[in-house]
């Protein structure tokens, strides 16, 4: 009985943090006050404050974490319907998220190597721009830190969520199908949430891209602990 | 009424299909990824109809980022692990998101065919 209290509780609060959080952002209209950032900030603080662990509060968070999984597969409805346009575009997709994938291994590489970070924090950056679940899978075959990359992963989702749009049009981005592209890829889950909410045509090029990112990273990761050992940036 | 509860099971039908194709593959994809290219693969092929799944689907896709709160405040798990290099990680995760935005966005824009 007080399980299902604790269950009911959390989700309720979280599902409460998350509406007022948004209500919020309506009202001022900020692009950084992201819901979504604004409700784990919001949820952590107070999980501290109250001396509760995380397990208790993600017994609660756990459904919604849950949904997660059938959210994705929803993907494929706006998916179908922009296949015709997608596969038009095909081979400037399959381009772009091969070099965006690149870009994204060593930009984060070179980075962490530059400002000093030890081996094992710079192997853990390879899967960085990929969504958790794959991230997790790679950082194991290329010797990083699953928890770390698990971490980096969603702290990217929300950062690539918050930073894109305004990014994206500053850069003159009017492609639909780029804008959704660059989300994903760039911001996988979180990314495609907030690629959703422009419309289909974002939304299924959001959703493509997460899973073609994760394979190419996949094929990737390996080559650029190569590329990294040879120049002396890793041992 | 019942179009959501059955359009759910629809989805969750395909998620577990994405999930045993994953295992006995050995795919380096989540099921969830699978599962939404089996569902828009399943579509255009005609084995199901969009009404069969839209109700939820619309449902769940409007309201995904909220789906994200419960692991984003799984963070607070990773302070100990961040905070002793939490300056690399956090500079090179804000410059290299910026960098694949800027990557994707703008060869996207620039190699697709326009209409």
């Amino acid at each position: 009985m007080r399980d299902a209290a604790a269950i009911v509780l959390s989700l309720a609060a979280t599902l409460a943090v998350y509406a007022v959080a948004r209500a919020f952002q309506r009202r001022i209209g900020s692009v950084v006050l992201h819901p979504v950032l604004v409700s784990i900030v919001v949820l952590i603080v107070a999980l501290r404050m109250l001396g509760i662990q995380y397990e208790d509060y993600d017994r609660g968070g756990r459904v919604l974490t849950f949904l997660l999984g059938p959210a994705v597969v929803a993907l494929g409805l706006p998916l179908f319907r922009q296949m015709e346009e997608i596969g038009r575009k095909r081979s400037a997709v399959l381009l772009t998220l091969v070099a965006g994938s690149a870009a994204g291994a060593l930009t984060a590489t070179v980075a962490a190597a530059l400002l000093g970070a030890p081996d094992e924090v710079i192997r853990s950056l390879i899967p960085r721009s990929v969504t958790t679940p794959i991230a997790i899978g790679i950082a194991g075959r290329v010797g990083g830190l699953a928890a770390l990359s698990a971490a980096v992963s969603i702290l990217t989702g929300v950062l690539g969520a918050v930073i894109g749009p305004p990014l994206l049009r500053a850069l003159g981005i009017n492609s639909r199908t780029a804008f959704g592209l660059a989300l994903g890829a760039a911001a996988h889950g979180v990314g495609t949430a907030r690629a959703a909410e422009e419309g289909d045509a974002e939304a299924a090029s959001a959703g493509l891209a997460i899973g073609l990112m994760g394979v190419f990273t996949a094929v990737l990761a390996p080559l650029v602990v190569v590329v990294l050992l040879r120049i002396g940036w890793l041992e | 009424m019942w179009r959501y509860p059955l359009s759910f099971l629809v989805l969750l039908a395909f998620l577990f299909a994405g999930d045993a194709l994953a295992h006995a593959a050995r795919l380096p994809l989540p099921g969830s990824v699978l599962g939404m290219l089996l569902l828009a693969g399943s579509l255009r092929l005609g084995w199901i109809r969009p009404a069969h799944v839209q109700p939820a689907a619309e449902l769940l896709v409007r309201h995904m980022a909220q789906l994200f709160v419960p692991a984003g405040v799984g963070l607070m798990t990773y302070f100990g692990l961040l905070g002793r290099e939490w300056l690399p990680i956090v500079a090179a995760s804000v410059g290299s998101t910026v960098a694949v935005m800027v990557v994707v966005g703008w060869m996207q824009q620039r190699l697709e065919p326009h209409a």
